[in-house]
């Protein structure tokens, strides 16, 4: 009947963005809705049972409040018991390794582990050795795949909501990513699912926190704001990390505000209907101007809501996938 | 007791012979080289290149301190599988050997455990912390073959400065490990298109061609001899190719990995291709093959770099730096060098053997009639696949394992003793 391919998923964990193709990324993306609809049920019972008797542990190396919050409802969401484990230094500190640690937590029997840490490549090498499916919630300066698929998610509604057309998608889409690149695990994952979709990106940021032959990527780079944005669907802002200053990145917070900051004044090189967003949290008035950061072009909001409902939609494929498993 | 090696292919690259010829050894020293030997014992060495005993001139053997990661029993057993009868160990232990007794004590444990030639290198400055200088006068007199802070550069250009002046005066080499430290800060592999696409910290070419620059001209200055260790860019080639051709008294080496891998090797970040100075680019790739072609670079030294699994299993951020090479070098040479017709096989062995000794003006890498019987024995055309569980070394942190090779050792004669003989298949 339907002669339609269906992607399926066949991945055990999800790692980083720069490996799924594009079919892959679409399949997260056409599964979330309908988690965003669990999530607004008239009921107001914000819950399925896709996960129930599974256990999902969120492992962070790092401080986090909203992803780590995302992931623990998105969990709770699908019926999953949900186990937290935060560690402020790494393994080796109690004298046991990273891969010491996950067996551990596997010997109690684990379905999906989600690991943010400090450093690049954790949630890599953990995957190629451990059962449980992995879900990368940032790892280093590398990837923040979740992330990038909840903007992507976000990006995609609005286009779909403006050209009134639900098979709409991301071709064609100029999104300039404002700030600090070279420690920016979200800029790297945008950079792949943006590209993957047909978008068109530019970076600009002081050339200081622009990492080498980043344009390698596939990617316009640019230090001028005003060029950056000028002909942007998406002006997405990161966050610029306040001790970056101490370390001679940038020399002060009110000269980046000068040269960097999204605000009524510098918005105004930006095309009128250029959608506001940011991964959070927003250092008020610094990178972005709190006017702009609460008015109608921000979507920073839904960006969060998406948040939870991919992050549904990714443990649904990773567990419930019969190849995935 | 007399051993006759016959049937072999002789290479001895300092009196330039390559002819098939037997070697004739009695007691420790060599007694004849010429055809038809016969002896008390045989070692047939038919289909193979019969050479000096390799010559490496900085390994690390990590004794005292680090035991668990190899020892100089452990490290000698490793350098006669690998072929060699000669290494100068660097003296980054603990505690260093900065001082006339941490000396002896290298030397005291090599007379008791090691099957090979150990020529201690020592620090240049107490500690290493680039302040003061060590006593160089009786480190040279109690055997030290060289000075060097190896695994950091000295920072202060003043004691720099003063170093390569001092160990001039003794006739000590300074061996230099080139890497400007603040512009190196926290980086983990080299910088450039891969480390921008892993969100890994870079270590920029620049910060070793720096201090490559810097030494050499602090060597110009002071007329001293200096000796830059693992050489892996372009950048720094042309500089040290330029100070050769104005009479700078400099010599270097580069590593097996740093022309065999670039960095496309750490995208999986797997640790065991993480070491200092970082793997670097196809163009750096070929620039070293062609200064160990040109004789811009002097010899092949491995910077062999014992750690355990346990170090390296973990992320690559905190991983310790640094691979073991002595049981890949001269396959990798054979391999990568030699099977492609970057340099001929007689130029191999000299980069391995004579080249090396006379950097630091070893007693090794020659083969003459009085002289010591060193001598190893490879089959150039044997394929095998690299096993870090077939390793002598205690630790087997190798970016090479299943890697499949061409070379293989069949037998290390050190001081007219079979210390190695690879055994015969059934």
């Amino acid at each position: 009947m339907a002669d339609a391919v269906q992607t399926t998923w066949t991945r055990k964990d999800l790692i980083d963005i720069e490996g799924l193709s594009r079919e892959e990324i679409e399949l997260i993306l056409d599964t979330a809705p309908q988690f965003v609809a669990i999530s607004e049920r008239d009921s107001g019972i914000k819950k399925v049972p896709l996960l129930q008797g599974r256990l999902v542990v969120n492992w962070f190396y790092e401080p986090s409040t909203r992803t780590r919050m995302s992931f623990e409802l998105a969990a709770k969401r699908l019926s999953a018991d949900t186990l937290s484990i935060s560690a402020s230094t790494s393994s080796l500190v109690k004298g046991e390794t990273l891969h010491d640690t996950l067996a551990n937590i596997e010997a109690m029997h684990s379905d999906v582990v989600v690991i943010r840490h400090q450093y690049a490549g954790a949630p890599h090498i953990l995957a190629q050795r451990h059962q449980s499916h992995i879900i990368n919630a940032g790892d280093g300066c590398h990837e923040h795949p979740t992330q990038a698929l909840l903007d992507a998610l976000t990006m995609r509604d609005h286009v779909r909501g403006v050209r009134q057309d639900p098979e709409a998608g991301l071709d064609g889409l100029r999104v300039a990513i404002i700030g600090d690149i070279s420690y920016s695990r979200v800029a790297r994952s945008n950079i792949w699912c943006l590209n993957k979709l047909g978008a068109q990106v530019v970076l600009c940021g002081p050339s200081t926190l622009m990492p080498p032959e980043v344009d390698r990527l596939g990617v316009e780079v640019t230090t001028d704001l005003r060029e950056a944005i000028c002909d942007a669907n998406v002006i997405y802002v990161l966050r610029i990390q306040l001790e970056r200053q101490k370390t001679s990145l940038f020399p002060s917070i009110r000269e980046y505000i000068r040269v960097f900051r999204i605000d009524r004044e510098s918005i105004k090189a930006a095309p009128q209907d250029a959608l506001i967003m940011h991964p959070g949290p927003i250092n008020r008035d610094i990178e972005l101007s709190a006017a702009l950061a609460d008015g109608p072009r921000s979507v920073i909001l839904e960006q969060v809501t998406n948040g939870v409902a991919v992050r549904m939609a990714i443990m649904h494929l990773l567990v419930n996938s019969p190849a995935g498993a | 007791m007399t051993l006759a090696i016959k049937n072999g292919h002789l290479i001895d690259p300092a009196s330039g012979i390559s002819e098939p010829m037997d070697v004739l050894v009695e007691g420790p020293t060599v007694k004849q080289i010429g055809k038809d030997q016969s002896a008390d014992e045989l070692l047939d060495a038919a289909g193979c290149v019969v050479c000096p005993g390799l010559v490496d001139i900085h390994v690390h053997f990590r004794e005292p301190g680090y035991e668990f990661k190899e020892t100089i029993k452990t490290g000698s057993r490793a350098a006669a599988h690998g072929g060699f009868t000669s290494v100068v160990t660097m003296p980054n232990t603990n505690p260093p050997i900065d001082n006339a007794g941490m000396v002896e004590f290298t030397l005291r444990r090599a007379r008791e455990v090691a099957c090979i030639k150990i020529h201690p290198a020592a620090c240049a400055t107490k500690g290493r912390e680039g302040r003061q200088m060590t006593e160089m006068a009786e480190l040279k007199a109690v055997g030290a073959v060289a000075v060097t802070d190896d695994g950091a550069d000295i920072e202060s250009s003043w004691v720099m400065r003063r170093v390569l002046e001092y160990a001039n005066m003794c006739r000590l080499t300074y061996l230099a490990h080139c890497e400007d430290a603040s512009l190196a800060d926290g980086g983990v592999m080299n910088e450039g298109f891969n480390s921008t696409k892993l969100g890994l910290p870079g270590l920029p070419k620049a910060m070793e061609e720096i201090m490559i620059d810097r030494n050499i001209r602090l060597a110009a200055l002071t007329g001293a001899k200096i000796h830059i260790q693992h050489v892996t860019t372009a950048g720094g080639i042309e500089i040290i190719r330029r100070a050769k051709n104005s009479g700078v008294r400099v010599t270097c080496e580069t590593a097996p990995h740093y022309w065999t891998l670039t960095d496309d090797a750490v995208t999986d970040f797997g640790t065991n291709a993480k070491m200092n100075p970082p793997l670097r680019e196809l163009e750096d790739v070929e620039a070293v093959k062609n200064a160990l072609a040109d004789g811009t670079i002097d010899c092949v030294a491995t910077d062999h770099a014992p750690h355990t699994f346990t170090e390296k299993d973990v992320e690559f951020q905190i991983a310790p730096f640094g691979v073991v090479g002595l049981e890949t070098a001269l396959a990798l040479t054979i391999t990568e060098l030699v099977e492609p017709e970057v340099i001929s096989i007689e130029r191999a062995v000299e980069l391995l053997t004579s080249a090396p000794a006379k950097v630091l003006g070893l007693p090794a890498g020659a083969l003459e009639e009085g002289g010591p019987a060193d001598i190893t024995v490879f089959d150039p055309k044997a394929e095998w696949v690299v096993d870090p569980e077939d390793f002598e070394s205690l630790s087997g942190n190798t970016p090479f394992a299943g890697r499949t090779v061409r070379g293989r050792v069949q037998a290390t004669v050190c001081d007219g003793r079979i210390v190695y003989q690879r055994k015969r298949q059934p």
